[in-house]
């Protein structure tokens, strides 16, 4: 498979305040950017160059370190950028909306567990909402660049909307407070992607 | 082989606590006025010891406090002010840092073993059984203590390792040069968050390098090389972010700029008067 760097689907300060220009910049033009060229660099020459991300992850525990944490750190900050946007924020629509209720009673008790997903995973890592195979919701967390996608996680599912809680992701703005990044979260969310995310998910 | 390791850690544990002296062989107090060591006067002081005794940075610290149960600890007191690193570690870094990555470690370990048998354990004896505890317990604790030594073995002034120091290195690691070049990998490569470590083996007595995750440190059951740590590098983002963002290798070459000797050189003391009295 022809892997590709993806662009970023805004200017570096379109999500201002809630996540800074610099933090932008230097996110997606230093780690995603070191990701995506390692992970190129890694399967270069191997069997994995062949195949696609979903077919890598699924077996992730047979690979190298380096395939695991760029191509992990490669996938999930371009599913992060997609899910993020300048006119995102405010309750969920369509179908996404009707499932989060359904399962989660409220969007506001959904968003009491994402938070706690997010805010708990100690060290660096990912809070996600995952579509199981059984087509339900699930949140979770991983530790470094793994996801939900991989067979080596214990959430195993299909990620429809993730958010990144490496402290690069926001310390230069947030520093140690978390917690205020992830409410800042919620005001970029793109719920048009997240139901796009959703319908491709189900089978 | 394992247990060994553990019993071993254990007698370290009732040694040091049983035996005030034995800390006071190798930690320098700064002189206090009025009271003379008896032990101090007679001692021929090593060049490394005059250095550290006027270092506040050497003063035992730590150390002593390790002996004490978790839950009569007191938040650790940074022996120099927040700019005092700069340029290698700025201000806001150092401030942020410790005001509030340290200090939550400490109130959150704190909140993890009130109530507990934990609050009554020492951290050694913690470290040595952990995975009897909570992950609370072991983040924070791990955060509390790691944070501690890193702040004790960095310096405004610039120190060189001593003969002693660099014999031992030479002795594990061929020369001191790639001493160096094999921390930096181990600080380089730890992937996410996490700490890379100088540590010395406890039954061979040789230095070794090694990182841990998150705030995992070598003294703990679960680490993957177990060891006494001497020399502590934090490698979180939050220990280097606001100065260098994604360039950690940078913050990692300024960090030898800042290292302690003394203080390293001190807990390996420690660590080997300790042997001589198991043995
Ligand atoms: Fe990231
Ligand atoms: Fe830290």
């Amino acid at each position: 498979m022809k892997f590709e760097f993806p662009e970023l689907p805004y200017a570096y300060d379109a999500l201002e305040p809630h996540i800074d220009k610099q933090t932008m910049e230097l996110h997606y033009t230093k780690h995603h950017k070191g990701y995506f060229d390692k992970f190129t660099a890694a399967i270069q020459g191997t069997e994995l160059e062949s195949k696609s991300l979903e077919e890598i992850f699924s077996n992730i525990s047979k690979a190298p370190a380096a395939v695991r944490n760029n191509g992990g750190g490669y996938y999930n900050h371009s599913l992060f950028w997609k899910v993020l946007s300048p006119n995102g924020g405010g309750d969920p629509t369509g179908p996404i909306a009707e499932a989060i209720n359904t399962q989660f009673n409220s969007f506001a008790e959904f968003q009491k567990k994402f938070d706690e997903a997010a805010a708990n995973r100690f060290g660096s890592g990912w809070a996600w909402l995952c579509v199981k195979k059984d087509n339900s919701l699930s949140i979770c967390s991983s530790p470094n660049q793994d996801n939900p996608l991989m067979d080596v996680h214990d959430c195993q599912g299909q990620p429809i909307l993730g958010l990144d809680v490496w402290e690069h992701a926001y310390y230069l703005k947030y520093q140690n407070r978390r917690p205020e990044y992830i409410s800042a979260f919620w005001k970029l969310v793109n719920w048009d992607q997240v139901n796009e995310n959703y319908k491709n998910a189900r089978r | 082989m394992k247990t060994i390791k553990v019993l071993i850690v254990t007698i370290m544990c009732i040694l040091l606590v049983s035996s005030p002296e034995i800390m006071a062989q190798t930690e320098k107090k700064p002189v206090s006025k009025g009271k003379t060591s008896h032990s101090e006067t007679t001692k021929p002081k090593t060049s490394s010891q005059t250095v550290a005794s006027d270092l506040k940075g050497a003063k035992e610290g730590i150390w002593g406090e390790w002996m004490k149960p978790v839950g009569k600890l007191e938040f650790y007191t940074l022996p120099y002010p927040y700019d005092a690193l700069e340029p290698a570690i700025d201000k806001m870094t150092v401030e942020i840092h410790y005001e509030r990555h340290h200090r939550g470690y400490f109130d959150k370990m704190q909140k993890a073993v009130s109530g507990t048998d934990a609050a009554e354990k020492n951290l050694l004896e913690i470290f040595s059984n952990m995975d009897k505890f909570p992950d609370a317990v072991r983040n924070n604790s791990g955060g509390f203590f790691n944070h501690a030594l890193y702040w004790d073995n960095l310096t405004p002034k610039k120190q060189e390792p001593s003969r002693q120091m660099i014999e031992l290195i030479e002795k594990s690691f061929g020369n001191y040069d790639s001493f160096v070049k094999k921390f930096d990998e181990a600080a380089a490569n730890r992937f996410g968050s996490g700490w890379a470590w100088l540590a010395v083996d406890i039954k061979s007595g040789e230095l070794f390098i090694t990182s841990t995750a998150n705030q995992d440190n070598p003294l703990m059951s679960i680490a993957e090389r177990r060891g006494i740590p001497l020399l502590a590098l934090d490698v979180w983002e939050h220990a280097y972010y606001l100065k260098y963002q994604n360039k950690r290798t940078d913050y990692i070459n300024s960090f030898w700029s800042v290292v302690n000797w003394p203080v390293v050189e001190a807990r390996y003391n420690q660590f080997k008067s300790i042997m001589e009295k198991v043995k």
